[in-house]
C-alpha cells in the first residue's frame, strides 16, 4: 500500500464528479481526498486525487479513470518528482494567556492570522498533507475549536505538464 | 455530397431521424407518458420498425439478442420511471457482456426534474454503473449530437450500452436539425493498432513454445475476428479453448479445440491452461469463472501474451508478461504477417498429453438412463438442427449443458448472459435474434425457473410471429442452485424447489402457440424433429427431465482450475 496522487484533466459536464467518486466506491478504491475546479480553459476541470493502494490496484485506478468516456486525461504525479499543496484554515482558541504563544507556533509554520476575535485566532496554512498535520498535533489538542482543509492539489515540477 | 438543408423539427422528430441516419431497422420498445411525442413520430414512419414487448426487461434483452447475433447496434426505447427501472437488468446484462446497445429514456420535463414528480427517476445515476456512457439531453439544440455520439460509443473501442436520457419538453422543443457525418471527441480515441514492438516478443514467445495454449474470449466474437482466428490456429497447430462467452469464434468440431475452459470447462481445457508454457490469451478477461482461484493458477510458471481492446483488463486478476491493447482483428491480422513462413517447436508431446486428458472424456454421463438426461436432448438438439441454429440460454445448468454440448462451429451462434448471469434472458434474446436473421433456427434453451422470468413475451412471440423452438429443460428445480446445496450446504435445498409449477403446454397454448410435453428419453428426438419442421410455429417443448442430474465437471468456488469434481469421482 502506497499512497498517489492522481490528476485528471476531465470534460466540464455535469455529472463527471459523480462518475469518478462513483468509480472508486464500485471498485472499491481509497479516496483519500479529492478536489476539483476548472482550469484557464474553462471546457475543463482539473481534479487531484490522493488514494492509496498496490501497486496493482494503482494500475487498474488509472485504467479504469481512462475508460471514462468525459476523461481527456489521467496521469499519476507521484510517480516522478511533483509538488504538491493543500490550504488548511484553522480557528484555535487564542484568550489573553494564549495569544503570544499561539501567534509564535503559526509564525515557525509560516502560517496567517486571516481573522481575530476576543478569544480565537483563524489561522490560514499552506503546505503539504505532512506540514498540516504537523501543525494540528504541535497544538494543545484542546485548543483546536475548529479545522477544515481543502485536500491535496498538485502539479509536476518542471517540465513536466499535463495538458489536453 | 449534397446534404439535405437543414429543417426546423421538434426534438422527438430529430430522435426518428437520427435513428433513420443510423439505419436502425427495429427499435424494441414499450411506450409511456414521457415518451408519446417519440411514439407518435414513430407511427408516422415506416423507415424504423416498432416491437412492441411486455416488459421493458424484455425490450432490451431483445435488442441484445438482436446486436449479438448480427453485427448491429440494438436499440431499445423506454419511458421514465419505471420503464427505465424494469430495463435496467437488461443494460446491466448487455454492459457486463460489452454488448454494442442504445437506450433512448423518456424522462419528466426539465422543470420538473428533481421534484419528486410523477414517474420520475434519476436516470441517468441508476444506469451509470452498468453503461459504457450515458447522458442527459436537456437541450433540444445537443439532441442529434448525443444521438451520434451514443452510437459512436456504443460500437467503437470496447462496445457497450449507452443510455440517452430525454425530458418530454425536448421532445416537443425545435431546432434546425442537421447529422453530424462524424464526431470527433478529444477525450475518446479507441486505439486499433498493436505495438509493433510488443507484437513481436508476442511471435517470439509463441515461437518458442513447447506447450502452447490459446484461449479466447468474447472479444473475438465481438471484434469480428474469427476468420483470423482460425488462420492462427491452424498455422501455428497449436490448442485452442473458448470461453462461455467466446464459443464459436473456433470451430468446437475441430481436433484442435478443447472445448470451453473455466468452471464447467473440459478437462482437457482446464488442465492445459493450468500447465502450458506459453499462454495466448485474446479478448478475455481471467474472470473468477474461467480461472477459478488466481493464486492456484499462478502456480504453474508459464508467459503468458494478453490481446484485449481494453487496458483495464489487462492485468487485473493476472499478471501477463505481454499486453498488446489494440482492435484484435487488426493485431491478429500483424501477428499472421510475422509467423508467415516461421517454424514452430515440435508439439507432439504436449498434444499426446492433451489426448491423455481427452481420455477422461469429462462429459460423459448416463446414456441408459429411463429418465430423460438433459444432456441427451441437448446431443439431440444439435443433430436435429444439424450445428446450424442460433442458441440463445437462460442461467443455470442448461447454459452450462448448452455449451457443453452444442458444438458451435460459428461466431454469434451462441446467445447467453455470460456476465451478468441474467435468468429471464433467453426468450426476449431470441426474439431479437429471429428479427436480425430473418428464416434462420433459433433455439431457447432454457428451464422451467428461469422462462418464468420473462414469460410474458410469448405474447410478444405471437403479435410478431417468432417462430422461436424454446427448449425448456424441467427438472423442478434451480438445478444450479440445488448442486451448489448438494456439493456444499449439506444437501439442504433451501428454497431452490419449484413447487407449483404452471403446465407449460396449457401456458404455451395460452398464449397461441403450440406446446409439447415429452418424459420418455425414446421421444426426445422426434418431438425437435416435429418441432423444427414448423417452420412458422412457435413451439415450446417442455422436457421432463432428471431432476437431480449435475453440471460436470466443476470447480468449486474458490478452487484452482485443475481442482475439478469428475462424474466418474462420485
Amino acid at each position: 500500500m502506497s499512497r498517489h496522487i492522481i490528476s485528471v484533466l476531465v470534460e466540464n459536464e455535469a455529472g463527471a464528479l459523480s462518475r469518478i467518486s462513483g468509480l472508486f466506491s464500485a471498485r472499491g478504491y481509497n479516496i483519500e481526498t479529492l478536489t476539483v475546479a476548472p482550469t484557464e480553459d474553462a471546457s475543463m476541470s482539473r481534479m487531484t486525487i490522493v488514494t492509496s493502494g498496490s501497486e496493482d490496484v494503482i494500475e487498474q485506478i488509472t485504467k479504469q479513470l481512462n475508460k471514462l468516456i468525459e476523461i481527456v486525461k489521467v496521469i499519476d504525479l507521484s510517480e516522478a518528482e511533483h509538488i504538491e499543496r493543500e490550504l488548511m484554515l484553522i480557528k484555535v482558541r487564542a484568550g489573553q494567556k494564549e495569544r503570544e504563544d499561539m501567534k509564535r507556533m503559526a509564525d515557525i509554520f509560516r502560517g496567517r492570522i486571516i481573522d481575530v476575535s476576543d478569544n480565537t485566532y483563524t489561522i490560514e496554512l499552506t503546505g503539504d498533507g505532512a506540514k498540516l498535520d504537523a501543525f494540528i498535533k504541535s497544538l494543545d489538542q484542546g485548543s483546536i475549536i475548529e479545522t477544515v482543509r481543502t485536500g491535496a492539489s498538485g502539479i509536476g515540477r518542471g517540465n513536466r505538464v499535463l495538458r489536453a | 455530397m449534397d446534404r439535405i438543408k437543414t429543417q426546423t423539427l421538434t426534438g422527438a422528430e430529430i430522435v426518428i431521424r437520427c435513428l433513420q441516419e443510423e439505419a436502425v431497422e427495429y427499435v424494441f420498445g414499450y411506450p409511456g407518458g414521457a415518451v408519446l411525442f417519440i411514439y407518435d413520430e414513430l407511427f408516422k414512419q415506416d423507415k424504423v420498425k416498432h416491437v412492441l414487448v411486455r416488459h421493458e426487461q424484455g425490450a432490451v434483452h431483445a435488442a441484445d439478442g438482436y446486436s449479438r447475433s448480427s453485427q448491429k447496434v440494438g436499440v431499445a426505447l423506454v419511458t421514465s420511471g419505471p420503464g427505465v427501472t424494469n430495463a435496467v437488468t437488461g443494460i446491466a446484462t448487455a454492459y457486463m457482456d460489452s454488448i454494442p446497445m442504445v437506450v433512448i429514456t423518456g424522462q419528466v420535463p426539465t422543470h420538473a426534474i428533481g421534484l419528486d414528480a410523477f414517474q420520475e427517476c434519476d436516470t441517468v445515476g441508476i444506469t451509470r454503473p452498468i453503461v459504457k456512457h450515458n447522458m442527459l439531453v436537456k437541450d433540444v439544440k445537443d439532441l442529434a449530437s448525443a444521438m451520434k455520439k451514443a452510437f459512436h460509443i456504443a460500437t467503437t473501442g470496447r462496445p457497450g450500452p449507452v443510455v440517452v436520457d430525454i425530458p418530454k419538453d425536448v421532445t416537443t422543443a425545435t431546432c434546425e436539425f442537421s447529422y453530424p457525418d462524424e464526431i470527433a471527441m478529444r477525450s475518446y480515441n479507441p486505439v486499433r493498432k498493436g505495438h509493433p514492438g510488443q507484437i513481436k516478443k508476442a511471435v517470439q514467445l509463441l515461437l518458442e513454445a513447447k506447450r502452447p495454449m490459446i484461449y479466447t474470449g468474447g472479444g473475438v466474437v465481438l471484434g469480428n475476428a474469427s476468420s483470423q482466428l482460425r488462420e492462427l490456429v491452424k498455422q501455428l497447430g497449436f490448442p485452442c479453448t473458448n470461453t462461455l462467452m467466446g464459443l464459436g469464434a473456433y470451430p468446437a468440431t475441430d481436433r484442435q479445440f478443447l472445448g470451453m475452459l473455466g468452471m464447467h470447462g473440459t478437462y482437457e481445457a482446464n488442465m492445459a491452461m493450468q500447465h502450458c508454457d506459453v499462454l495466448l490469451a485474446i479478448g478475455a478477461r481471467f474472470d473468477d469463472r474461467v480461472i477459478g482461484n488466481p493464486a492456484h493458477f499462478a502456480q504453474n510458471p508459464r508467459k503468458i501474451i494478453h490481446i484485449d481492446i481494453d487496458p483495464s483488463s489487462i492485468s487485473k486478476r493476472v499478471k501477463v508478461d505481454v499486453p498488446i491493447v489494440g482492435n484484435i482483428p487488426d493485431v491478429l491480422d500483424d501477428v499472421l504477417k510475422l509467423i508467415a513462413d516461421q517454424k514452430t517447436q515440435d508439439t507432439s508431446a504436449w498434444w499426446k498429453q492433451i489426448d491423455e486428458w481427452r481420455g477422461k472424456d469429462c462429459l460423459k454421463y448416463d446414456r441408459k438412463s429411463k429418465i430423460i438426461k438433459p444432456q441427451f436432448v441437448l446431443e439431440k438438439l444439435y443433430e436435429v438442427t444439424k450445428g446450424e441454429a442460433f442458441v440463445t440460454s437462460d442461467v443455470g445448468q442448461h447454459q452450462m449443458w448448452a455449451a457443453q454440448f452444442y458444438k458451435f462451429d460459428k461466431p454469434r451462434r451462441w446467445i447467453n448472459s455470460g456476465g451478468l448471469g441474467t435468468m429471464g434472458f433467453g426468450l426476449p434474446a431470441a426474439m431479437g435474434v429471429v428479427l436480425a436473421n430473418p428464416g434462420a433456427t433459433v433455439a431457447c434453451v432454457t428451464g422451467e425457473s428461469s422462462i418464468q422470468m420473462c414469460l410474458q413475451e410469448l405474447s410478444t412471440c405471437k403479435q410478431y410471429r417468432l417462430p422461436i423452438k424454446i427448449v425448456n429443460l424441467n427438472n423442478k428445480y434451480m438445478g444450479m442452485v440445488r448442486q451448489w446445496q448438494q456439493f456444499f450446504h449439506g444437501n439442504r435445498y433451501s428454497e431452490s424447489y419449484m413447487d407449483a409449477l404452471p403446465d407449460f403446454v396449457k401456458v404455451t397454448e395460452g398464449y397461441g402457440h403450440r406446446g409439447v410435453q415429452i418424459d420418455k428419453p425414446a421421444d426426445v428426438e422426434a418431438a425437435l424433429k416435429d418441432a423444427f419442421a414448423r417452420k412458422d410455429e412457435l413451439v415450446f417443448l417442455d422436457f421432463i427431465t432428471d431432476q437431480k442430474e449435475n453440471v460436470y465437471p466443476m470447480i468449486p468456488g474458490g478452487k484452482g482450475i485443475t481442482e475439478m469434481i469428475l462424474y466418474e469421482d462420485l
